[in-house]
């Protein structure tokens, strides 16, 4: 139903034109030796991503292999250090990522339709709004931290629960999620909502139906990328107060926690060069956790622009 | 093309997941017969109680091991008892503690005075319990072989504000003219101002061009790479590290002495030997009957656990004489604000 | 209020029909509420951080914090200038920036104007996951990979073994996956007519991406920027770990520094009493890293309005 063009990409007429170009072009041998070296000098700073991406999980995969079982995902941690298992920071980390998702995805998305459709001509509060955001992505981690512990510990009494935790977490990854929001939005071309109106649709209508869908791989792609950000901090939990050794699982929101990157750091902090092994394998399966979500994620990004093209 | 995304993408992840699935499996294949054992602690004990409730720990990092090692096996015996320990800092653990959100803080260092004062404010009561000692340890690289002890002149010569020692020829005209680097605990962690009040007289006073850090692994890789280097840290450091560092013996005026447990229980490796406590509120203790088990848990069983986690545990008189001072249930700190490097537990319990 | 009727329709409404309308009402103040989360989130931090410096600024005079060159609040003699800590958050920010900002920009190229679907689709989700590392993972492994080779390249005696560069290189790596994933979003939007024209022209590839494709883009690649130079102003535990905790003042980059992060990190783990004037320079610092990074968004804000090149 949709009447979202392609997405902007080279068209494959572009591609023949260029082509075309290149066999018969007169361009001096000066401009196309430059178009070349500057091609792969692009395509080596990708590959040095990947290449040392590569390394980091050689080095992480020589340490942790050997403690990698199905055994060290469900038992909890253990003062003897050959007997630590990472189950109460794998649920922990679960229960953190599906609440945060919960709290700052339909906020986050909201805020992002708000700054960049319902108020596109921008004015001085919007400039203020949008000012604070990118002002809140630097704000570093742990000062979220304290802002967690005041509010949602101190003030609203959830204690150190994985509730306040969720909330921490989810103020902190507002900022990137909505600025990389707003720029999938922002890469929906006006034709579209222009036609929308032209139909008679009504502003949220056309959002609704048009733009959200249109930006959706987009958006997508913010949502991984905050999640994977989620996933991955250890400073502001430590502070609302995840615990460094729990053998429960989070029964329900008010319940004590632990994540991931929390018993990564606090067994990488113990003498015993056991825990230094079972830190490595914790780090693999938060890995494997975050392939797993991304994978997730990057499905539902091509479904997602499967539909926009049928 | 558009089928191509789709393919393309998908047979990357799936390649990307098969590849970390097999790192997994043969973790499972080489290394796996180890791990199924993992109930066999004290998680299946028999004498199971009905006992319920929640307790919170949180504090020293150092004390951390212990603080792990009680709320397990006393979960073991407990299972109806939920025991979270954390690790924010003896500062940030007292923050807790002041704020009522724990019921059981763990120091590294004695409770302060504007910590007491603000408990005080709070309306908490507080019992101090001395655990266990903690040996700091001055550690040098291996390939040092000339320095194998040193006094404690030499070693406040070394450390002291200001100090003019720059290589180890300054410190004995023996040692060779190699320029040291100076490893030492993060300035405001509990090791260095025991550290500094013990050796050179006075807290929080060091020479000021040493590299720092809060943990103390990282201390341990510095260490291990420098070979003029020297430093300090608690002694599980070095027993974890033993292949990588070495330790230097002390000489308080009475001959060198190695750390070690024994010396560092009857109070031989001195002046360096530390204790660590745990401070319980009053009021968890009274109405909170966990509170209460695990703190009994401890001086029956718990002690045993001290040596396994990398402390030192008191003597069986020592423990005596700290489990009567807490059957008093007399509030207050015995060890603020007082000079207690030197004693032993019992001259202090005593005042 | 006032910020409610500033925000008026865009455009001309053909329906008007009540229910509708209220409607439409009443989801465009539910997405502003939501927009508005972050600004109460911001006065919260403010909030907290003064209610809390204040009491470290009624015991240290506020110019003596700001301007002195040395930081060592818990070593006798004590000294609270946070000049130090301040420039070697600075000497992470624009090192890693340098390492950041041409490699994502040129990976991010790469992957939307050079690489097939396919390869695109390999590389995007691998670079990532490099994005969702744990930043202790990173500060583990600029202790044990970046480390070692930069003493080995410079000399055993020249770097120490925490250092500046090796935190500029893990915090570089570390938001260059952010780079490059929003720089790409951004090449990918610019209209393909416009490259189009540009080969109609007689341009190579090259020419069409400086002239055409970069300029166009320049409002998102300068966001990218601005988003990943606050990550590596606010990053903590790589540098941390990586950098050391050695307050200097020295631009040699071969030297431990200390950064705010790391200093704020350091005293919410340490041991020191709680209610001292130590301890609240937590908050001293929290204030210093709040106002720096306000003030580089708003000159940062500024450049990419004046660049920003509308099209359509």
């Amino acid at each position: 139903m949709s009447i979202a063009p392609p997405p902007p990409r080279i068209s494959d007429k572009a591609v023949v034109m260029q082509a075309q170009v290149g066999k018969f072009s007169r361009i001096p041998l000066r401009r196309r030796v430059t178009d070349k070296a500057f091609s792969v000098l692009c395509m080596i700073a990708s590959l040095v991503g990947v290449a040392l991406l590569g390394l980091l999980l050689y080095r992480i995969g020589l340490d942790g292999y050997k403690r990698v079982s199905p055994a060290f995902l469900t038992t909890f941690d253990n003062w003897r250090p050959h007997l630590a298992g990472v189950k109460a920071a794998l649920v922990g980390s679960i229960w953190v990522m599906v609440l945060t998702a919960l709290f700052s995805v339909p906020i986050g998305v909201a805020a992002a339709v708000y700054l960049e459709e319902f108020n596109r001509r921008k004015n001085r509060y919007s400039e203020f709004i949008q000012l604070n955001i990118s002002n809140l992505a630097g704000v570093p981690s742990i000062v979220y931290g304290i802002l967690g512990l005041t509010i949602f510990v101190r003030w609203l009494a959830l204690g150190q629960s994985v509730l306040a935790g969720a909330l921490t977490m989810s103020l902190l990854i507002l900022p990137l999620l909505i600025t990389v929001t707003q720029e999938a939005l922002k890469a929906v071309p006006p034709s579209l909502r222009e036609g929308s109106f032209a139909l008679g649709a009504t502003e949220w209508q056309t959002i609704y139906r048009q733009v959200l869908p249109a930006a959706s791989p987009g958006i997508m792609t913010g949502i991984i990328l905050s999640m994977s950000r989620a996933i991955g901090e250890t400073a502001p939990l430590l502070l609302v107060g995840a615990a460094g050794f729990i053998t429960f699982v989070p029964q329900n929101l008010k319940d004590g926690f632990t994540v991931l990157p929390i018993q990564i750091y606090s067994w990488a902090n113990m003498p015993e060069p056991k825990y230094q092994e079972a830190a490595a394998a914790a780090i693999i399966v938060l890995l494997v956790s975050l392939l797993i979500l991304n994978m997730a994620a990057i499905l539902l990004r091509i479904r997602a622009s499967k539909k926009l093209r049928a | 093309m558009k089928k191509n995304v789709l393919l393309g993408s998908f047979a990357t992840l799936c390649a990307v997941t098969a590849l970390t699935f097999t790192v997994v499996s043969c973790g499972k294949g080489g290394g796996g017969n180890g791990a199924p054992a993992a109930s066999g602690s004290a998680t299946t004990s028999p004498s199971t109680s009905s006992l319920t409730g929640d307790i919170r720990i949180d504090g020293s990092s150092t004390v951390f091991p212990i603080g792990r090692a009680l709320a397990q096996e006393f979960m073991g015996k407990n299972p109806g008892v939920k025991v979270t320990v954390a690790e924010s800092g003896t500062g940030g653990g007292f923050k807790k503690f002041i704020a009522g959100e724990i019921e059981i803080a763990t120091a590294s260092r004695t409770i302060d005075e504007k910590e007491i004062a603000q408990l005080k404010e709070a309306n908490i009561e507080f019992i101090e319990i001395p655990i266990a000692f903690d040996g700091l340890t001055v550690v040098v690289n291996p390939k040092n072989t000339w320095a194998n002890s040193l006094t404690t002149a030499e070693l406040k010569k070394i450390w002291e504000p200001g100090s003019t020692v720059k290589t180890w020829k300054d410190v004995n005209p023996i040692f060779p003219a190699s320029p040291i680097k100076f490893f030492s605990p993060g300035t405001d962690s509990g090791t260095f101002d025991y550290f500094t009040e013990a050796i050179n007289g006075k807290k929080k006073e060091q020479r000021n061009d040493a590299q720092t850090s809060e943990d103390d692994n990282t201390l341990v890789t510095g260490i291990a790479g420098e070979v003029n280097s020297i430093g300090y840290f608690g002694y599980s450091y070095f027993e974890g590290n033993k292949d990588k560092l070495k330790a230097i013996s002390i000489d308080n005026g009475n001959g060198a002495v190695a750390p070690s447990p024994e010396s560092i229980q009857n109070n031989t490796y001195a002046p360096l030997s530390r204790p660590l406590f745990l401070y319980v509120s009053k009021k968890a203790l009274d109405s909170n009957p966990a509170v209460q088990a695990i703190i009994e848990f401890f001086f029956s069983e718990g002690t045993g656990l001290v040596g396994q986690v990398g402390y030192v545990a008191f003597s069986a008189e020592d423990y005596t004489a700290v489990k009567a001072h807490f059957d008093t249930k007399q509030s207050g700190s015995v060890f603020a604000g007082k000079k207690t490097v030197g004693m032993s537990i019992q001259q202090i319990l005593k005042g | 209020m006032a910020l409610i009727q500033g925000t008026g329709p865009t455009f001309t409404r053909v329906n008007n029909r009540s229910p509708r309308r209220l409607k439409e009402g009443v989801i465009r103040y539910l997405c502003l509420a939501c927009a508005l989360i972050s600004v109460v989130t911001t006065f919260g931090i403010i909030w907290i951080l003064l209610i809390e410096g204040l009491h470290f600024f009624q015991e240290v005079p506020i110019l003596d914090f700001l301007l002195g060159t040395k930081w060592s609040p818990h070593m006798n003699p004590v000294s609270y200038g946070v000049l130090p800590l301040v420039s070697g958050t600075a000497m992470i920010a624009i090192g890693s920036a340098i390492i950041a900002i041409p490699l994502g920009l040129m990976a991010a190229i790469f992957l939307s104007e050079y690489a097939n679907v396919r390869v695109r689709s390999i590389l995007k989700p691998l670079l990532e996951i490099l994005a969702g590392i744990p930043t202790v993972v990173y500060g583990y492994f600029a202790l044990t990979v970046v480390t070692p080779w930069l003493r080995s390249v410079f000399g055993q005696e020249r770097v120490e073994i925490f250092n500046g560069a090796s935190g500029c290189i893990v915090v570089g790596i570390m938001v260059l996956p952010l780079v490059c994933s929003l720089c790409e979003d951004a090449l990918s939007a610019v209209p393909s007519t416009l490259r189009e024209g540009a080969y109609g022209l007689g341009s190579t590839k090259f020419e069409v991406i400086r002239k055409i494709v970069v300029p166009s883009a320049l409002s998102g690649i300068m966001a990218a920027f601005i988003l990943a130079i606050s990550r590596a102003v606010g990053e903590t535990m790589a540098v941390t770990l990586a950098s050391g905790n050695k307050p200097s003042m020295s631009m040699n980059p071969f030297e431990g520094i200390q950064t705010m992060t790391a200093y704020i990190v350091q005293i919410t783990r340490g041991d020191t009493p709680s209610g001292t004037t130590a301890y609240y320079t937590l908050y001293a610092v929290g204030l210093t890293l709040f106002a720096f990074t306000f003030g580089m968004n708003i000159i940062a804000r500024r450049l990419v309005k004046k660049f920003r090149q509308a099209y359509e």
